[in-house]
């Protein structure tokens, strides 16, 4: 990529606000765009811009992570339990992130939509697609943070058995099951950002669609809250993989067609 | 061009049903089991069967919509599915009925079918919310489908989730359409002509009554003289409308010029 | 080859005419000022020649490629500077000109030249929010021309800007920057200096198309009534 020193006014001294007048300030074209980036690089522009704003403005995860540990908390005096396990205990966790996770759908193209970040990003020489896969990884980083603080905090306060062995098991399930929320919540983020309800459709439309998401990762982590710890039964595995195939593939098609004006 | 052949559809729909009906109360034999109320099976199925396939096909008309951009598309994509989300509702009531009958409740978790229906229930009843809070025609089109093909994946993918999670407690008995004797098959599939028949005729009632009524808005236009800028007066809605601008790309009336309005019509 | 040719462009939203029958040629190089009151379509047709909108009905070729269908080839190649700033409100100057930079293949030199330029130094390391709606005007400027387009979409450009960043962002988007330029102005005499073509539209239709030269500014009064 060729450096601006061919313009005129590469001499000019730090100190200098203004060019002498009458001169374009800008160069030859070829001078100053260099070949547009491939979808990698547009990505990890996207997702170094996603990152740095989430931190500023805190909209995300430290909602979603304290919903979590509030929802456990009314979980216990709903149910009247001190300690769960098996079905119940693999069925509370999963609602309690799914919901969790429904609170970061919401947030994820607010920014984008109210601040001009679509079109921004549409008049740039990239792959639409890029805009997916970016906003999809960071919903999935977020949903991994919300994981670390989620699992423990369901362990401390009530997980009867006891989990470090179930422990790998356990974010192998949760990550086949992020994957699939990931790439459905952002298509369904999409969707419902530039429309009036956007903070009641977003999960109206993401929790029937997550359902199976739901049937698949609680069924494979039920065995793994049992008293004697069991493996996760390979067809839920399957299923939230064959889940995360259809719609990654599915959601990767049809985004463009949203960001269009 | 809806309005052809939607006679010899009414009728042949009225006749279908008919002899579906007689063959489903005179010559289907009674069931061992469940005795008269086993017949609702010849109803209900068929409603499940049409109404999934009518949510697929609105979702194939949707990639239609997307790859052409041809209002039209859009049109037959919302009626698929709207019709076919009213046999879904008529496959939960019918479904209810017979686990009421069967069971003693008015709902049964043990029967993948149903269980999987509410769930597509319940995602293709915000198609109308969603296409209701977006106003620019065009967005709502695109964006409704969007939903339709997303839609229309989930429907076996739900199928498949909800079948295996239920595998384990009954025996399916609902829904269950193998090993089914000659005479029960048969008027099973009678009924399930006679269902087809009824979703494609009230289809094809529902897309004629909007072409029509596009058409008379554009008559009724163009006889009062107004200008094609005048704002629309039409409230807000979630249904997708056939507006036949002079500019539009895939006006009903193709041959018209851009800044000309010409009076007579070519056949449409 | 021309800049711009547009033969019968159109776009409806619903019912209603957004743009109707605009049909001119462009050489590059010249500007283009579109004149006309709220909603007679000249938002529109900027968005359509940026590649955010699709036309309905006619055919637009900008910079040699026609859209919608190769509106791929042409981005990267023009500028728009609209209503809003296109940029974040969390992210200072300098991260928000950066985050364009790479989304355009831009070295990063070239953000720090235009920092420069529109004499953004000084409060270059904090968030969009804290700064005025001049200074951020300043920097939407800079995100405009960061990729040296060929052809400049100028909503109101001078909206929001002081004189004294008139001056300074002249060179960038003015007569002078030698950018073929489609501006939407509200100035009739002002706008009229600057123009080589002039479009008037009313209710998205052109109401006046012609040189500069040819053009009373009472006639643009004539289009807001």
């Amino acid at each position: 990529m060729s450096t601006p020193t061919e313009s005129p006014h590469s001499a000019a001294p730090a100190d200098a606000q203004a060019p002498p007048r009458g001169e374009p300030v800008s160069g030859r074209a070829d001078a100053v765009a260099g070949k547009p980036p491939g979808m990698a690089a547009t990505v990890a522009a996207l997702l170094r811009k996603e990152l740095l704003v989430e931190p500023r403005t805190l909209e995300s995860v430290p909602g979603m992570s304290l919903f979590a540990l509030t929802t456990f908390v009314v979980f216990h005096f709903a149910l009247n339990r001190n300690s769960v396990d098996g079905d119940l205990a693999a069925g509370i966790l999963w609602v309690t992130l799914l919901f969790a996770a429904i609170l970061g759908v919401n947030r994820l193209f607010v920014a984008d939509a109210d601040q001009g970040g679509f079109d921004g990003f549409l008049l740039a020489p990239v792959d639409r697609g890029a805009m997916l896969v970016a906003k999809a990884l960071a919903l999935l980083a977020y949903l991994v943070v919300l994981e670390l603080v989620a699992v423990p905090a369901f362990a401390l306060l009530l997980l009867g058995p006891s989990l470090p062995n179930a422990l790998p098991s356990l974010f192998g399930v949760l990550a086949l099951g992020d994957v699939g929320v990931a790439a459905i919540g952002t298509l369904v983020a999409a969707l419902a950002v530039r429309t009036r309800a956007r903070d009641l459709l977003g999960p109206l439309l993401a929790l029937p669609l997550l359902v199976p998401i739901v049937i698949g990762g609680a069924r494979a982590t039920s065995p793994l809250f049992a008293t004697h710890a069991t493996a996760p039964a390979a067809r839920w595995l399957l299923t939230l993989g064959l889940y995360d195939l259809v719609f990654g593939l599915i959601a990767y098609a049809l985004f463009d067609f949203l960001l269009e004006d | 061009m809806y309005g052809k052949g939607l006679r010899a559809l009414s009728i042949s729909t009225v006749a279908v049903m008919a002899i579906a009906l007689s063959l489903v109360f005179f010559y289907a034999p009674l069931d061992a089991e469940q005795g008269f109320l086993q017949k609702i099976f010849y109803v209900h199925v068929p409603l499940a069967i049409v109404a999934l396939c009518g949510f697929v096909a609105g979702a194939i008309m949707a990639i239609a919509h997307l790859r052409t951009r041809d209002p039209r598309w859009d049109m037959r994509s919302y009626v698929a599915i709207h019709m076919s989300l009213i046999f879904g509702v008529g496959t939960l009531i019918t479904g209810s009925i017979w686990a009421k009958g069967s069971w003693g409740h008015w709902w049964v978790w043990s029967e993948p079918t149903l269980v999987s229906f509410l769930i597509v229930f319940l995602l293709y009843a915000t198609y109308q919310p969603l296409r209701f809070a977006i106003e620019d025609p065009e967005r709502q089109a695109r964006y409704a489908s969007v939903f339709a093909i997303t839609a229309g994946a989930f429907v076996p993918m739900n199928f498949i989730a909800v079948r295996l999670s239920t595998a384990y407690l009954h025996p399916r008995v609902l829904g269950s359409t193998s090993n089914l004797p000659g005479p029960m098959a048969l008027t099973f599939a009678v009924s399930l002509l006679g269902i087809a028949l009824l979703y494609t005729t009230l289809c094809r009632y529902e897309l004629t009554a909007k072409h029509t009524r596009a058409q008379l808005r554009d008559l009724r236009r163009r006889l009062s003289g107004e200008t094609v800028d005048t704002q629309t007066r039409r409230p807000r809605s979630a249904a997708p409308t056939l507006h036949p601008t002079a500019t539009h790309p895939t006006a009903m009336h193709p041959t018209a010029t851009m800044t000309a309005r010409a009076v007579g019509r070519p056949g449409a | 080859m021309a800049a711009l040719e547009l033969e019968g462009l159109a776009r409806h939203y619903g019912e209603r005419e957004a743009l109707s029958d605009v049909s001119l040629s462009l050489g590059a190089g010249q500007t283009l000022v579109v004149f006309g009151g709220n909603g007679a379509g000249k938002t529109t047709l900027l968005r359509i020649l940026a590649t955010l909108l699709r036309p309905h009905a006619g055919s637009a070729r900008v910079l040699g490629s026609r859209l919608p269908d190769e509106a791929w080839a042409v981005r990267g190649r023009i500028g728009l500077l609209g209503h809003e700033p296109l940029l974040y409100r969390e992210l200072t100057a300098r991260e928000n000109l950066r985050f364009h930079a790479r989304l355009h293949g831009v070295a990063e030199e070239r953000v720090e030249q235009l920092l420069e330029i529109v004499a953004m130094t000084g409060r270059v390391n904090e968030p969009l929010r804290t700064l005025s709606r001049g200074m951020v005007q300043r920097v939407a400027v800079a995100r405009a021309v960061l990729h040296d387009p060929e052809l400049l979409l100028l909503d109101e450009p001078r909206a929001n800007l002081d004189p004294a960043a008139i001056e300074l962002v002249d060179p960038l988007i003015g007569a002078t920057s030698g950018h073929t330029r489609v501006i939407s102005s509200h100035d009739p005499s002002g706008g009229l200096a600057e123009a080589d073509l002039v479009l008037g539209l009313r209710a998205g239709r052109p109401a006046l198309l012609r040189a500069a030269g040819d053009v009373d500014p009472a006639e643009i009064t004539e289009l807001y009534r």
